[in-house]
């Protein structure tokens, strides 16, 4: 009850990228996309581990990871690791103070200045970037 | 440790993880890539000191990013001092596990125990 | 938060106004009443509206003609008194400053603000905004105070001022920690409001508090729990923009600020 009480929005407040522009859907697939990475990376030990077994073993865990479906998700991996990067350089950069405007007297109708046009162009580079990267590896992957 | 502190080595770890992640790919890239994952290509890379290196920095790197990034997120889904304690000890447990595991496999087959 | 719609009779006034084609809107209001009930439910209220009429004013009228019992806090009526902020169609807005014709909707939801604890219907509890307000120290710290004769007047140019009188324009109305998204799940985040306003008193150069308010800040649930979603700026009615406040003074704690 104190919690109903104390109103927070909760998980599914946070997780909402709609209502307050690009940057919040930005924030949104930083997170979705770190989780997934770190989800990859512990698949990706686990399965490197397998030559410790033996050729039979490797080649098994090929059969598995080799498919169209296990390329996919590798596509997937690619985007998420592409537009991480990109964004996060963003975010890095903003969070030391830069690019983020310059205080002064603010204006009717009072737009951010920290929401100015070159934090949008990033995030739109950073998706481009990602989705160009998919498509290439998506050849690499599927053309082999 | 200072939150400060700890944001430095997120920030630091993610760039050195982004360039070394990069050279880790494009080595993959330097044949077809199905030849690349060749059991005696994959442990030619595992023999080559200078690549095993690399490979166990990258290791270092992303588990730290990763997990810290897994401990912000949970650190803001939920408060407590018990559930704090437990989030950070669990993340550098997590961390380490991570890292010797994943350096067993490093070792072992730069080694040629396999 | 749960929610229910009761069906309801809906309440309509009888409006005596010269033009009978006067448009009218549906207005969804919550209503709730801890700790009697915690269940939210909504009551719709249809009301005339002109081109000019505000969501507050809207409420008003609900309450002089339709409804008395509904809680509401107000008091300036022109976005400087921050009492009106509320969720107005799913995004934090101050009723006073939001027009109903700029909401594009012939049904308008009101709902308190997230992230503060509801007192009633409308009006919610701002302790935890005025008591991280307090512990950022916002007020000029310095121990050569203008007032003892021995020492000078601080001096300080416009360009001075411009590097804080942006973020002196908050008036506490709380709609950057309502729709800020760590503040939807950490109930110890300082939140945008407090972070802001560190940074208006550090960026003063009369200030020399910089050591002190770094300190407070720079904790598990301070400035790095911000991940410049830039939702508080959004949402600011003043031009604030505490996203752009808290990354100028996380530059401090990285080392690129002065």
């Amino acid at each position: 009850m104190a919690e109903r009480l104390s109103n927070r929005e909760g998980i599914k407040g946070m997780a909402n990228p709609t209502r307050y522009g690009i940057l919040r859907v930005a924030y949104w697939l930083q997170r979705l996309s770190g989780l997934g990475l770190l989800a990859y990376l512990i698949g990706h030990i686990y399965e490197t581990s397998t030559i410790l077994n033996g050729k039979a073993a490797w080649d098994n865990m090929l059969s598995l990871t080799e498919t169209p479906g296990g390329h996919i998700v590798l596509v997937i991996v690619i985007g998420m690791c592409v537009f991480h990067t990109g964004n996060g350089i963003r975010v890095m950069i903003s969070e030391g103070g830069k690019g983020v405007g310059k205080p002064g007297q603010p204006e009717y109708p009072y737009r951010a200045s920290s929401l100015n046009s070159k934090q949008r162009l990033c995030i739109w580079v950073s998706i481009a970037l990602a989705a160009l990267a998919m498509m290439y590896g998506a050849g690499v992957l599927f053309g082999n | 440790m200072r939150e400060s502190i700890i944001m430095k080595i997120h920030y630091g770890t993610a760039l050195g993880a982004v360039a070394l992640v990069a050279v880790h790919i494009l080595m993959r890239m330097s044949q077809k890539f199905s030849d690349s994952l060749a059991y005696q290509n994959v442990l030619a890379n595992y023999h080559f000191l200078p690549y095993a290196l690399m490979l166990e920095v990258i290791l270092v790197l992303l588990s730290v990013h990763g997990f810290n990034g897994l401990r912000v997120i949970l650190l803001e889904l939920k408060q407590g001092a018990t559930y704090e304690r437990a989030i950070n000890y669990g993340s550098i447990a997590a961390m380490a596990i991570l890292i010797a595991y994943g350096s067993r496999t490093i070792l072992m087959a730069g080694m040629g125990i396999s | 938060m749960a929610t229910v719609t009761v069906p309801k009779e809906e309440k309509t006034a009888v409006v005596t106004s010269p033009e009978s084609t006067q448009k009218t809107v549906t207005l969804r209001i919550a209503r709730i009443n801890p700790p009697e009930s915690t269940e939210t439910k909504f009551e719709e209220f249809k009301v005339p509206v002109q081109k000019w009429t505000t969501v507050l004013e809207s409420i008003l009228y609900v309450k002089q003609n339709l409804d008395h019992s509904i809680a509401v806090r107000y008091s300036c009526r022109q976005a400087s008194c921050g009492s009106c902020g509320m969720k107005i169609n799913g995004k934090p807005r101050l009723a006073c400053y939001t027009k109903i014709s700029e909401l594009e909707s012939n049904v308008i939801t009101i709902e308190p603000m997230n992230n503060f604890p509801i007192i009633r219907d409308l009006a919610v509890n701002f302790e935890q905004l005025f008591s991280t307000h307090k512990k950022m120290k916002p007020f000029i710290i310095n121990e050569e105070s203008e007032v003892n004769s021995d020492t000078k007047e601080f001096i300080q140019t416009p360009q001075d001022l411009e590097k804080f009188l942006q973020f002196s324009y908050c008036i506490k109305c709380g709609l950057c920690n309502s729709a800020c998204p760590t503040m939807a799940t950490d109930t110890s985040f300082i939140g945008p409001q407090g972070l802001a306003q560190a940074y208006r008193y550090t960026a003063d150069n009369r200030d020399k508090g910089k050591k002190d308010r770094l300190k407070i800040v720079d904790q598990s649930h301070g400035i790095w729990r911000c991940h410049f979603a830039g939702s508080c700026s959004n949402v600011c009615p003043k031009g604030v923009d505490p996203a752009m406040a808290i990354q100028l003074l996380r530059g401090y704690l990285l080392g690129f600020g002065k």
